[in-house]
């Protein structure tokens, strides 16, 4: 049987399809700037905590820094990812990610299939795993990563996180080399939807973006989150469950874009850019800390 | 599921295999793991008085580590030891009966009162009984063995996963195989139980595979695409390679690291050749073959005449490349990767190296030590300082000199590729990317050569600069990071070093020594003190800097001399004891020490001379010796025949040690080896007469340190003095 291969929302189906046959919840993309799946909070909060939890989304992920104006075949200032969380990690998670290659038309055997290390870090978020890059004949498709740390807590239980590159993907199984090329639906290519806006977003990145403003968005994002978190730690127990420490953390993820935006005007020297680094980390791990009091708060008032 | 087979089991021993299933280690690190595992089985299945000289073969791949014991003892022996209890005294009353106390320690050890029996010891008289400790089935000890064994590879860094008792391991453990003659061995280990079954390849292999023996384990993965072996994989990539490259008639570029790798990259390797661009080749064959190799793991090809030929072969992780999808997947992969390497190349001469100096000064080298710019500026001062504290003894010194401003202009541009998109990408291209540029915008070969060859020797067995100025640049480099960290204390320990500081002193040693430069180590170390203050006006360091850096590249060139150059140890520290400053110096007296200490006359002389450092130093605090002997004093022929024969060596070495002939001048000294064997014979050196004795203890500190420039023959290592010490 000779199947044509799928297009990129072809693709999109069939890894939700897959995931929500496998009792993962499937998730919306997050509506704040975000440079990975990661940092999504059903990734970045569900992690925390003992609860189990099985959540697959759409990520679509902004990294200014490495807009091409959509000149370059392979690099985007946007592009989607598909991100899983399994908490806790199964015994069978490498089995259940080949199960989901060849759900997408990746027969296995035909191909050369490889897990090579590959440890993830998030200096930002305070958060690092051990893993792998899964390369398929010699391109990385997939980020596997069994999450040790979040927002500075060690996590137990340890949740797998497998985040799929689809633009890779789609490219990879339609045999086209530029990513513009990639058929989106069956009549609509991958340029016609997002061409326009990688132009204009590398050129904000790179040429418009007014750093001094930039600065001080970060400055006033990282001041209300600073004092919704102070405020946290002042209130009385009984007023934390309701607490925005959602809100707080939303914030964190607006510096970090934020951050990542003044990076890529080339605006901050090596010193600056380990400082700036360690405010948001500090935001994401005090959330991260909060979050999880709330998650205790909340399961003794049920109980 | 098949029949249990049951292998016959031999009289007295028995097979064990041991197989720890994981999802993929990474490749570099599951040769020494296997090496470690074998060596705690090693070690406690010793102790446990099982191993009974039985070879053990341990050998790993990505997601298994193997142990293979032909011939483990079934059980241990039984052991009769000797205890003792209470003093005799008290086991006994005064009518002779047995006290409580016999009675308790009889029971204790479950042995008859009458068995009790006496023992002298230096204390008195105690009892004692006789137990016999009946040796436990290996099963029984495997499963406290075998946990502990797995549980002490030491992996760089290790990573929890949910399983029972929250264990850690390089990567989640999926399973346990153990089997003892047919029969599982049970264990525990990372929350698994054992058990007979493994599995084949991820993706070709069947998923549960029961195994009864040895002989079988290894044709039956194979069936199921694992070459559990690293020899299997190894021999049948190596044939897979050659075959494809021959038949292209082309040569595999040579790289043992990148073949090491891919046999611990794979379960089941196969080669297969992919092509790409010609036009790709007019970038430099070094980025080229840096992309293939650290960023693809492919094999560049070489035409016979010379040159890249535009195909590669890569290592796939499977038994063929059925449909062709695997080559022209690889092929693309390739593709995108040339395509940005020859963008960076286009980008970046769209400025000179030269035009980057600015940049350097936001590119931190070291929080404490500054930026880049700082460094070049470190390094041009050092490179100034430099040349003045070396002779290259093969060309006059004014030949240094009037490269100054070559070696100035190296300096300069040494650090200009790190901010080029090339360098961000491919960082391991450092230096060479640098290089290479230099030479495309017209800067002199020399320079050029010397950018390029900057980091260089990158270990053991890198090849060195290729010219001088390469060689200094390279110095001052590594002496710089050598100074810098020192004095902000970032001294390595233990496996902790960040800053390759090692490997950096090591260079220096194999600078020194094989492009046969002198030059003194302190002078220089000096010197990058100078340059550290000058451009680091702020920072402030501890006053033993020089002897602290200079005492850490002594140690690299002990380390050098005698893993490198295979001199004993004690030659290295013979030679050592004398001055290490020098350090071809050095490396000429030691090799004249290796040929001569196996002359007849050495040993006995190194060990006279070491009677006489034994006498000196323990007379030194009690006796005031005159600086030299007064031939009036001598009362017997004995020291008078050996001062003159001194007086007469020292005469006919002293050109010889001027010319660097140590060998012969060795040989010469030698030859005292009578006089001095005829006066410790004949002389008593500590004299009742004072005058009598200072004069001797006189002679013989000459005698010492006349004969001690070109090495301390006291640390020289005899039969006479490797007699152990009372």
């Amino acid at each position: 049987m000779k199947l044509s291969p799928p297009t990129l929302q072809d693709l999109l189906f069939r890894l939700q399809q897959f995931w929500s046959a496998r009792g993962c919840l499937i998730g919306q993309p997050y509506d704040v700037e975000v440079g990975a799946g990661t940092m999504h909070p059903e990734t970045f909060l569900r992690v925390l905590g003992p609860e189990p939890y099985r959540v697959a989304y759409i990520q679509p992920s902004r990294r200014p820094a490495d807009g091409r104006y959509g000149e370059n075949p392979n690099r985007l200032y946007k592009h989607l990812q598909l991100q899983v969380i399994l908490k806790p990690s199964p015994s069978d998670a490498q089995e259940l990610y080949l199960a989901s290659l060849a759900a997408i038309g990746v027969p296995l055997r035909e191909h050369d299939v490889r897990f090579e290390e590959d440890n993830w870090e998030s200096p930002t978020l305070g958060a690092w795993g051990i893993g792998w890059q899964v390369l398929l004949d010699g391109l990385e498709i997939t980020q596997f990563t069994y999450f040790q740390q979040c927002g500075g807590l060690d996590l137990d239980p340890v949740s797998v996180e497998l985040t799929y590159g689809l633009e890779r993907i789609a490219a990879f199984l339609q045999g086209v080399d530029n990513v513009f090329d990639i058929r989106w639906s069956a009549d609509v290519l991958y340029r016609r939807v997002r061409w326009p806006e990688e132009q204009q977003f590398s050129a904000y990145s790179f040429e418009y973006a007014d750093p001094q403003r930039i600065r001080q968005m970060f400055d006033l994002s990282e001041a209300e989150a600073k004092s919704l978190l102070d405020g946290y730690d002042q209130s009385a127990e009984a007023d934390r469950p309701r607490y925005p420490v959602l809100a707080a953390y939303d914030l964190c993820l607006k510096c970090s874009h934020l951050f990542n935006l003044l990076d890529s005007r080339g605006v901050i020297s090596v010193t600056e850019r380990a400082a700036l680094i360690a405010r948001v980390r500090t935001l994401a791990c005090r959330a991260a800390a909060a979050y999880v009091e709330q998650n205790r708060l909340r399961s003794r008032e049920t109980e | 599921m098949s029949p249990k087979r049951h292998l016959r089991r031999s009289a007295t021993h028995s097979a064990l295999l041991v197989e720890l299933g994981c999802e993929e280690i990474p490749a570099w690190m599951i040769e020494r793991a296997a090496e470690e595992w074998k060596a705690s089985l090693q070690k406690y299945l010793s102790e446990a008085s099982l191993l009974e000289g039985s070879p053990i073969d341990t050998f790993g791949g990505p997601r298994r580590l193997t142990a293979f014991i032909p011939s483990l003892l079934p059980r241990q022996p039984d052991v009769v030891r000797e205890v003792t209890g209470p003093a005799k005294s008290a086991a006994y009353d005064a009518g002779g009966k047995p006290t409580r106390a016999a009675e308790g320690f009889a029971a204790s050890k479950g042995v008859n009162l009458k068995d009790l029996f006496v023992v002298k010891l230096p204390k008195g008289e105690f009892m004692a009984a006789r137990q016999t400790v009946l040796g436990r089935p290996a099963p029984a000890v495997l499963a406290e063995i075998l946990p502990r064994a797995f549980s002490e590879i030491a992996w760089p860094k290790t990573m929890r996963w949910p399983a029972p008792g929250n264990p850690r391991f390089i990567r989640p453990v999926r399973w346990l195989l153990a089997i003892l003659d047919g029969r599982v061995v049970s264990f525990e280990f990372a929350g698994l139980h054992s058990d007979n079954l493994t599995k084949g390849h991820h993706t070709l292999g069947r998923a549960v595979i029961p195994i009864h023996n040895f002989g079988q384990y290894s044709t039956v993965l194979k069936r199921n695409f694992v070459l559990a072996n690293p020899v299997e994989r190894r021999q049948k990539i190596e044939r897979e390679l050659s075959s494809l490259a021959a038949r292209q008639g082309l040569r595999i570029h040579p790289d043992p690291d990148l073949f090491n790798r891919v046999v611990y990259l794979n379960e089941f390797p196969t080669a297969i050749l992919g092509s790409f661009d010609p036009a790709f080749l007019e970038l430099p064959e070094e980025i080229l073959v840096t992309v293939m190799r650290d960023h693809q793991k492919y094999f560049a090809l070489e035409k016979k005449s010379g040159g890249l030929a535009p195909h590669f072969l890569a290592v796939v992780n499977s038994d063929r490349d059925r449909r062709g999808k695997m080559r022209s997947g690889h092929e693309r992969v390739l593709r995108a990767r040339f395509a940005d390497a020859r963008f960076f190349w286009n980008a970046d001469q769209k400025c000179r190296l030269a035009d980057n100096l600015a940049r350097l000064d936001s590119v931190t080298y070291e929080a404490s030590l500054g930026s880049y710019g700082l460094k070049v500026k470190r390094l041009r001062s050092l490179c100034e300082a430099l040349p003045h504290h070396v002779s290259p003894p093969d060309s006059p010194a004014a030949s240094v000199e009037l490269k100054l401003e070559v070696l100035d202009r190296a300096a300069l541009l040494a650090k200009c590729d790190l901010v080029t998109d090339m360098v961000r990408e491919f960082t391991e291209l450092q230096g060479v990317v640098g290089g290479l540029y230099a030479r495309a915008q017209g800067e002199s070969e020399l320079v050029a050569d010397a950018i390029y060859d900057q980091y260089r020797p990158a270990g053991l067995d890198d090849d060195l600069p290729r010219n001088l100025v390469g060689c200094l640049l390279s110095i001052a480099d590594k002496l710089d990071a050598l100074v810098g960290c020192f004095a902000i204390g970032r001294i390595p320990s233990g496996s902790s070093d960040p800053f390759a500081l090692r490997r950096a002193a090591a260079g220096i040693v194999r600078i020194v020594v094989e492009a046969r430069l002198t030059i003194s180590l302190n002078d220089a170390i000096q010197s990058a003190i100078s340059s550290l203050s000058l451009v680091n006006p702020m920072l402030a360091f501890p006053s033993g800097l020089l002897g602290q850096v200079r005492d850490f590249l002594d140690d690299r060139a002990r380390f050098y001399f005698e893993e490198r150059r295979g001199h004993a140890f004690d030659e290295v520290k013979a030679a050592m004891a004398v001055g290490s400053d020098d350090l071809l110096d050095l490396a000429v007296r030691m090799e004249a020490l290796r040929r001569v200490r196996r002359t007849e006359n050495f040993p006995p002389l190194a060990a006279a001379f070491k009677r006489i450092r034994n006498i000196l130093e323990k007379s030194a605090a009690k006796e005031s010796i005159p600086a030299t002997p007064d031939p009036a004093l001598f009362a017997a022929d004995e020291e008078r025949a050996l001062h003159f024969a001194a007086g007469e060596t020292a005469r006919s070495s002293a050109g010889l040690k001027q010319a660097r002939k140590y060998a012969e001048a060795l040989v010469q000294i030698s030859a005292l080896r009578p006089a001095v064997d005829r006066f410790f014979d004949k002389i008593l050196v500590m004299a009742e007469d004072p005058p009598v004795r200072a004069n001797r203890l006189a002679l013989l500190r000459n005698l010492l340190r006349e004969f001690s420039t070109i090495a301390d023959f006291s640390e020289i290592v005899t039969e006479s003095t490797a007699a152990p010490k009372n």
